[in-house]
């Protein structure tokens, strides 16, 4: 059994499971952290942009500098963002037989894999995370294509000219293998090998092993998975949630009795406790809009919006912002609001019983309907009609690279009375901030990440208590900034195996047992024999019948019945007669006693050694040896047919036959 | 006892002793022994009994098998021991072979009901009871009561258990203070019968060594050495003190939180602590040989004590501030912890125990902490005290806590893992960090406090309970920072630390948890107390948007919070800092609006809460002559006593009178508004004046509003209203039928009204009252009469005997007739 890794991003995994002659990718996240290294992509015309000076060597030489530009001291790439794929070259992608997707977040980066590598298995995933997974990227590819961009650097990325390069441009990882976005159309073609699946369904591939998925408590239809065999069990635990926010509860006991348990996507702010930055979120909110500032949220279409439109439906009129417009802008902030309200099966306890009131479950419904919420496909449009200041604006992308928050940013971006809050935890917002520098508008990082925290991890361990646990290294250490923090990694016994990118991992399990079916008329003819209380066994003689991974005995092909002379001669000739059998034995030869025996015998100047598998007993007269060990005993005499046999008789009255 | 109550208690004990009329309420029966033992204080019990019969008779019910009801029984059993409380009864008693059947083997202890913990129960009270006389121990001794009583400490019920345990005590006592003339002999065979099987028993299981029993023993000797006085306790102690030091030897240590209360109760005690006995030897080892958690009590204790030697002082001391040595070596990168005692390390049992277990570790913090915050106000607290660590101790731990503490150590650094975010111990240290302000520190470490204080109020991690510790530990260091010197404002550290702390407190007026928003109103209500005055404070407070932020919650949808914004607003508006003060132009407008607001609140508020802190706030102001109420007086009372007046809430009608007694005390002159009940020396006023100022009292209709309140529902307001017309009716006719001469005043009006107030009818208002007649109403009410039936408790009436007879009676009777209609 093994794992392949090829992403380096914890909460974006994209893994391999070899298993049972299958191969199994688990997600598919795409990291693009990446696009923090390009130029915001601004949705009407900004000066300031286009106006940057290009970037030059410390000789003077600028033949980079249509492709760099140089903004407070950093420099960016001049081009359409591109996004860091997993690893392709690792294994063949084409071997793929099934991906399982565990939650929308984790799906970005499939058209990548389904579109060029020749794969041409199946993806399993939930219907709201496909849904949801389809309004991510068709939001990606809308804010990308909506802003066409002539230029495309590459110049940038030869690994000669690289190295000249300022951090973090140099350090910048696989440059080479970055790519452009993808299209709505491969989108769609990717889309369509997924088929979808409901929560503890078992669905069986090729009858070697089967995965179910199991709330996981993290997002809309998000799901951790079960692989197993007849013996072995493998939990695949990514992105889940223990807190009560708008998902269904997460399923924990179903992963008792894990062989190994992969665990990705924990929180990424594990100091962070949601509760507190939701706190932090509204007042800073508050504060602002009561200056008479604006707020800008940079996050995704779905997610913690959601849980954060709740919150503050509860907050407005306690904070006195009734009258504060809230506007949510994205290509579909309609869809995203509306699919909300209609996966009431894949919603918390609370939530779903509101359906049968009948009530919409998410509160944004009222906040729409009283106009307090409203919404946008982008700022262009009804948009500019409507818009009214102070305000607090929810939009698209959190990189701030590309999205309707550009043109915020280059909007709000002069005045100290505006604030923008980040409160997705996917980006730097240092990072993110930086071509927007000098900035007067203020920054507040709340970031919201419901994901499993470490004390969680550790209690979640200890209730389901899989033998081996394997994660990314990340988890194994305490974050580099805080390097005394011995609480914010995994800690377990036995150590967990960690993985990075590029990595194979051997897991660290064998397989010892095979189901096999025995066909009933066979086991009709079996005759059991008791050997120890309880314990019975017989012999079985059939023809080992194997297809589509699944082993079946059957009763072996009889001998054609006598009818000629002729023909029972060929018959005969044939079907060889079977042997007779030897019995089968069994139990365990007490040393101790053999000994005894064997003085009894004769045999004088017996000596016993202890070996690390078992015991030799030395006849040194004879010149014998005979080594004992739990699955075999070799008598070892040169020559002495007879003396073998007698050693073998006196060796066999301690064993069982039958 | 009087005779309507003769006259129904046989009906009473021929119910009690009927078992097939099962008596409904346990309470009836601890009243009628209430009832029983006031009249045996009073009077013969023998006698009692002979001109009662039935009482005897009820008793004799007792002793036939499955006579009574295990309610009844443990009742008949206690009001036995009642009687035979004077020895002329038990005599009586014992004469009937009363006692012995009750008491001894015939009685309910061979009987099935024995298993009923109630009967075991009133067996104990009974002979808790009965045993109040030297005649009594023979009869205790002889016939096998003891033994029995030795079983019950193992009872199951742990009510039986701990009162067989009192009872012990109680007989010790009485059989050691027996008629014998000084301290008895150390021999036992000198000693009382009782004395001797009950010493001999506490022996027996201290040397059992089994936890349950020496537990029961250890807790008896407790008991014992907390309420005895006698010198034979010093003999006592004496007898058993070698026992109690062979239990140290023990490992496990048997029972060893009732070893701490002995040996601490045996300390406190004023016969022993004169002399040693060998006491402090015995401590000394104690704190040595417990775990750090169970010795940390013991260290207080020890520590409490009055006089006790230094050296086991400083090592009770040492053992205390242990875990604290532990989390100051477990952070710094220096050898040893400064400044702490000498001797007190981190031993590694305290390290392993905090490393132990979150538990644990959360565990013996919290309870260091409390304990050291506990001794830190005592006269007799360790000296020198180490302020100094222990405030090093307190942020260290705090910093641990949330995280940002470097641990120097690989202990460190797992106890950095266990602690993390760890709210017990957060908010233990937060209050010992508060306790720790009555005493500054050197500067770096005052310095380091500020500094985990603002952290603390400023993370978004920090939880409601948390945040509202920090707080009030902020809250204490800023109050007890020194002045600068020269002048009476702030010193620049603490402005410094304000101008950090005020925008923290803005963002935490708009958080979404109501308890933060509560807390921060508090904080912001306690601090413009007592700064209001200061320069440095209020031109912070004003440039800040906090004012702003306080009014805008009078509107908050959580009621606390409203409640918490009106006092803070009238606060800050008391001191001249209220949000529209800052701008002159607006000034009279903005001002009449936070009067209007508050009034809205008192008159429109859902809630009990912000009305009562509003009518809070309105007193205040008019106490203090408040800017606002000062323009019209007059107008401001008669809004605010309309509004009240129609409460539904009896608080604030109480705190509506509350202010009418400041405005009357205001208008009749009475400059000391601080003890206005003191009607002793009323000054003569003049007439003028005081007509004056009764006409002003009318017009505020004050009057109404007082006699309206005397016949108030809710008891304190008809209270406080009759205090309040004392106080007039003392003040306005000092010597008396000044106002009686000019004529009779009509008096039928308002005499009607409160006729029809008594009666419960809410009636019409009466308009403009002359003062004359309200004088002369005054006078002419009981007020006196009236203040005393008010002062009884609401149950006076129906608590005499006879109508609880009367009730208990009555009970059986509606269950008989039920019965009836059931067949």
């Amino acid at each position: 059994m093994k794992l392949y890794c090829l992403s380096g991003h914890p909460t974006l995994p994209c893994n391999v499971l070899k298993f049972k002659s299958t191969t199994i990718m688990l997600d598919c996240g795409l990291d693009m952290t990446s696009t923090l290294n390009f130029l915001p992509l601004p949705l009407v015309q900004s000066p300031r942009l286009s106006n940057l000076p290009g970037w030059s060597l410390k000789d003077g030489n600028a033949f980079l500098d249509k492709e760099l530009k140089e903004c407070s001291g950093h420099v960016f790439v001049d081009s359409v963002p591109e996004f860091c794929l997993p690893e392709t070259e690792l294994i063949d992608l084409s071997t793929v037989d099934v991906i399982l997707i565990s939650n929308y977040h984790c799906m970005m980066a499939l058209p990548y894999i389904t579109e060029h590598t020749g794969f041409t298995g199946t993806v399993y995933a939930t219907e709201p995370t496909v849904q949801i997974g389809r309004l991510l990227m068709e939001e990606l590819v809308n804010f990308i294509e909506r802003v066409p961009k002539a230029q495309s650097a590459s110049l940038w990325k030869n690994k000669d000219i690289q190295r000249l390069l300022p951090s973090p441009l140099k350090d910048a990882v696989e440059v080479s293998t970055w790519r452009r976005c993808y299209t709505m159309q491969e989108v769609n073609s990717a889309l369509s090998k997924i088929q979808l699946v409901g929560y503890s369904q078992k669905i069986e591939l090729f009858g070697a092993v089967q995965v179910t998925p199991l709330s996981s408590g993290y997002a809309l239809g998000s799901s951790n998975w079960i692989i197993q065999s007849h013996y072995e069990k493998v939990s695949y635990v990514s992105g889940s949630s223990l807190l009560t926010t708008h998902p269904q509860p997460m399923d924990q006991a179903s992963l008792k009795n894990s062989d190994v348990l992969v665990l990705t996507g924990l929180t990424q702010i594990p100091t962070a406790n949601p509760d507190g930055m939701v706190g932090e979120f509204c007042s800073n909110l508050a504060l602002t809009v009561r200056n008479g500032g604006n707020v800008l949220v940079p996050c995704y279409p779905s997610g913690v919006i959601y849980d954060l439109l709740e919150c503050l439906y509860q907050y407005i009129d306690s904070a006195g912002l009734s009258n504060i417009p809230f506007y949510f802008i994205s290509p579909v902030a309609n869809s995203s609001l509306e699919f909300s309200q209609i996966f009431a099966e894949w919603l918390c306890h609370n939530k779903q019983t509101k359906v049968y009131l009948p009530e919409p479950p998410f509160p944004h419904a009222e906040l729409i309907q009283t106009n307090k919420l409203r919404h946008y496909p982008s700022i262009h449009g009804d948009f500019s009609n409507d818009f009214r200041q102070p305000c607090v604006v929810f939009t698209g992308h959190p990189s701030l690279r590309f999205g309707d928050v550009v043109h915020f940013m280059e909007l709000w971006g002069k005045s100290s009375l505006n604030t923008v809050i980040f409160t997705e935890p996917d980006f730097s917002y240092l990072e993110a901030l930086a071509p927007y520098q000098p900035l007067a508008m203020k920054c507040i990082y709340c970031p919201i990440d419901t994901r499993l925290n470490f004390i969680q991890v550790s209690k979640l361990l200890k209730e389901v208590q899989p033998l081996h646990v394997v994660c990314p290294e990340q988890y194994t250490q305490p974050p580099p900034a805080q390097s005394h923090r011995m609480d914010l990694m995994i800690d377990c016994q036995p150590p967990a195996m960690s993985y990075r990118r590029a990595e194979v991992l051997a897991l660290p399990f064998k397989r010892l047992f095979e189901k096999i079916e025995i066909m009933p008329e066979l086991a009709d003819s079996l005759v059991p024999m008791e050997i120890k209380p309880g314990i019975s066994l017989a012999t079985v003689s059939a023809v080992l019948h194997t297809k589509d991974n699944k082993h079946v005995l059957q009763p072996p092909p009889r001998p054609a019945p006598p009818t000629s002379g002729k023909k029972r001669k060929r018959a005969s000739e044939d079907i060889p007669d079977c042997k007779v059998l030897k019995p089968l034995l069994s139990g365990s030869i007490p040393v101790e006693q053999f000994v005894q025996t064997l003085e009894k015998h004769g045999f004088s100047d017996v000596k016993v050694e202890d070996t690390a598998k078992g015991h030799i007993v030395l006849l040194q007269e004879a010149e014998t040896l005979i080594q004992i060990e739990e699955d075999s005993t070799h008598i070892i005499c040169d020559n002495d047919e007879m003396l073998r046999v007698r050693l073998r008789d006196l060796v066999l009255k301690f064993l069982q036959k039958f | 006892m009087d005779p309507e109550c003769s006259q129904l208690l046989p009906a009473l004990c021929a119910v009690l002793a009927d078992p097939r009329q099962p008596v409904a309420d346990d309470t009836c029966l601890e009243k009628l022994l209430d009832w029983f033992k006031t009249i045996t204080e009073a009077g013969s019990s023998l006698q009692l009994l002979q001109e009662n019969p039935c009482l005897v008779e009820l008793l004799c019910h007792v002793l036939k098998p499955q006579g009574l009801s295990a309610r009844v029984l443990s009742f008949s059993l206690h009001l036995a021991g009642v009687f035979a409380a004077q020895e002329s009864c038990f005599q009586y008693l014992q004469q009937a072979e009363l006692l012995p059947g009750l008491f001894g083997e015939a009685g309910p202890l061979g009987q099935a009901a024995w298993s009923a913990p109630t009967v075991r129960s009133g067996w104990i009270q009974g002979l808790r009871s009965l045993a109040q006389h030297p005649s009594a121990l023979p009869f205790l001794a002889d016939c096998g009561t003891l033994d029995t009583i030795f079983s019950l400490q193992g009872d199951s019920s742990l009510f039986v258990a701990s009162a067989a345990g009192q009872l012990l005590v109680h007989i010790l006592g009485l059989s050691l203070q027996g008629p014998a003339e000084g301290p008895p002999s150390p021999q036992a065979c000198d000693w009382p019968v009782c004395a001797q099987k009950i010493v001999g028993h506490i022996e027996g299981s201290l040397r059992s060594m089994a936890t349950p029993q020496v537990t029961q023993a250890l807790n008896v000797l407790t008991t014992t050495f907390g309420h005895c006085h006698g010198p034979w306790m010093q003999v006592l102690w004496e007898r058993l003190s070698p026992l109690v030091a062979c239990l140290l030897q023990e490992d496990p240590l048997p029972a060893a939180h009732s070893l701490v209360d002995l040996l601490l109760s045996v300390a406190r005690s004023p016969v022993l602590s004169s002399s040693d006995c060998g006491l402090w030897e015995t401590l000394a080892q104690t704190l040595r040989r417990l775990s750090p958690a169970q010795a940390g009590p013991l260290a207080l204790g020890i520590l409490k004590l009055q006089d006790c030697p230094q050296a086991l002082r400083a090592q009770a001391f040492g053992v205390l501030l242990q875990p604290l040595a532990c989390v100051l070596t477990a952070a710094d990168q220096a050898p040893g912890p400064p400044g702490l005692p000498e001797g007190t390390t981190g031993d590694s049992v305290t390290v392993d125990t905090l490393l132990s277990s979150k538990s644990a570790c959360a565990g013996l913090l919290c309870q260091t902490l409390a304990h050291l915050e506990l001794l830190q106000p005592l006269p007799q607290r360790p000296s020198p005290w180490p302020q100094a660590p222990l405030l090093g101790a307190a942020v260290t731990i705090l910093r641990f806590c949330n995280g940002s503490a470097a641990p120097a150590s690989d202990v460190g650094g797992r106890l950095c893992a266990i602690l993390a975010g760890c709210v017990r111990v957060q908010r233990a240290a937060l209050d010992f960090l508060g306790a720790l302000a009555q005493e500054t520190g050197p500067q770096e470490l005052v310095t380091q406090v500020s500094a985990v204080l603002l952290e603390y109020l400023r993370s978004p991690d920090s939880s409601p309970t948390v945040l509202k510790k920090a707080f009030q530990a902020t809250l204490r260091w800023l109050l007890s920072s020194p002045r600068a010197p020269g002048c009476c404002d702030l010193d620049p550290d603490t402005q410094l630390f304000l101008r950090e702390l005020l925008p923290v407190l803005r963002k935490r007026l708009c958080s979404p948890c109501w308890e933060v928003r509560d807390s921060g109103l508090e904080f912001l209500t306690q601090v413009t107390r007592h700064w209001g005055g200061q320069a440095g404070f209020r031109h912070a407070l004003l440039a800040s948007e906090v004012p702003e932020l306080a009014e805008q919650l009078l509107r908050d949808p959580e009621s606390y919070v409203r409640a918490s914004a009106v006092t803070a607003v009238g606060q800050l508006s008391s001191q001249g800092l209220h949000a529209t003060a800052a701008s002159p132009e607006q000034l009279g407008g903005q001002k009449e609006s936070l009067l209007a607001e508050l009034l809205h609140v008192l008159s429109t508020d859902s809630e009990g809460f912000p009305r009562r802190a509003a009518m809070q706030v309105f007193t205040e102001w008019l106490r203090d002559r408040h800017a606002d109420v000062a323009e019209d007086t007059e107008q401001f009372v008669a809004r605010v006593l309309q509004a009240a007046s129609r409460d539904l809430d009896w608080e604030v009608r109480a705190q509506g009178l509350e202010l009418a007694l400041v405005f009357l005390a205001q208008t009749l002159g009475q400059p000391s508004a601080r003890c206005p009940y003191a009607v002793a020396a009323p000054q003569a006023t003049p007439p003028g004046p005081l007509a004056q100022a009764l006409r002003a009292l009318s017009r505020v209709r004050l009057f109404e509003f007082a006699f309206r309140a005397l016949f108030d529902c809710d008891r304190p307001v008809a209270q406080k209203s009759c205090d309040l017309l004392l106080f007039l009716r003392a003040q306005a006719t000092p010597s008396g039928g000044l106002q009686e001469a000019e004529g009779s005043p009509d008096v039928v009006p308002v005499e009607a009204a409160l006729q029809r107030w008594r009666a419960g009818e809410q009636g019409e208002p009466l308009g403009d009252l002359e003062p004359e007649a309200v004088l002369a109403v005054l006078r002419s009410l009981d007020l006196e009469g009236l203040r005393g039936a008010l002062a009884e408790s609401s149950d006076h009436v129906e608590k005499s005997p006879q109508s609880l007879l009367q009730d208990m009676l009555a009970t059986v009777g509606v269950r008989g007739e039920n019965q009836a209609d059931c067949y």
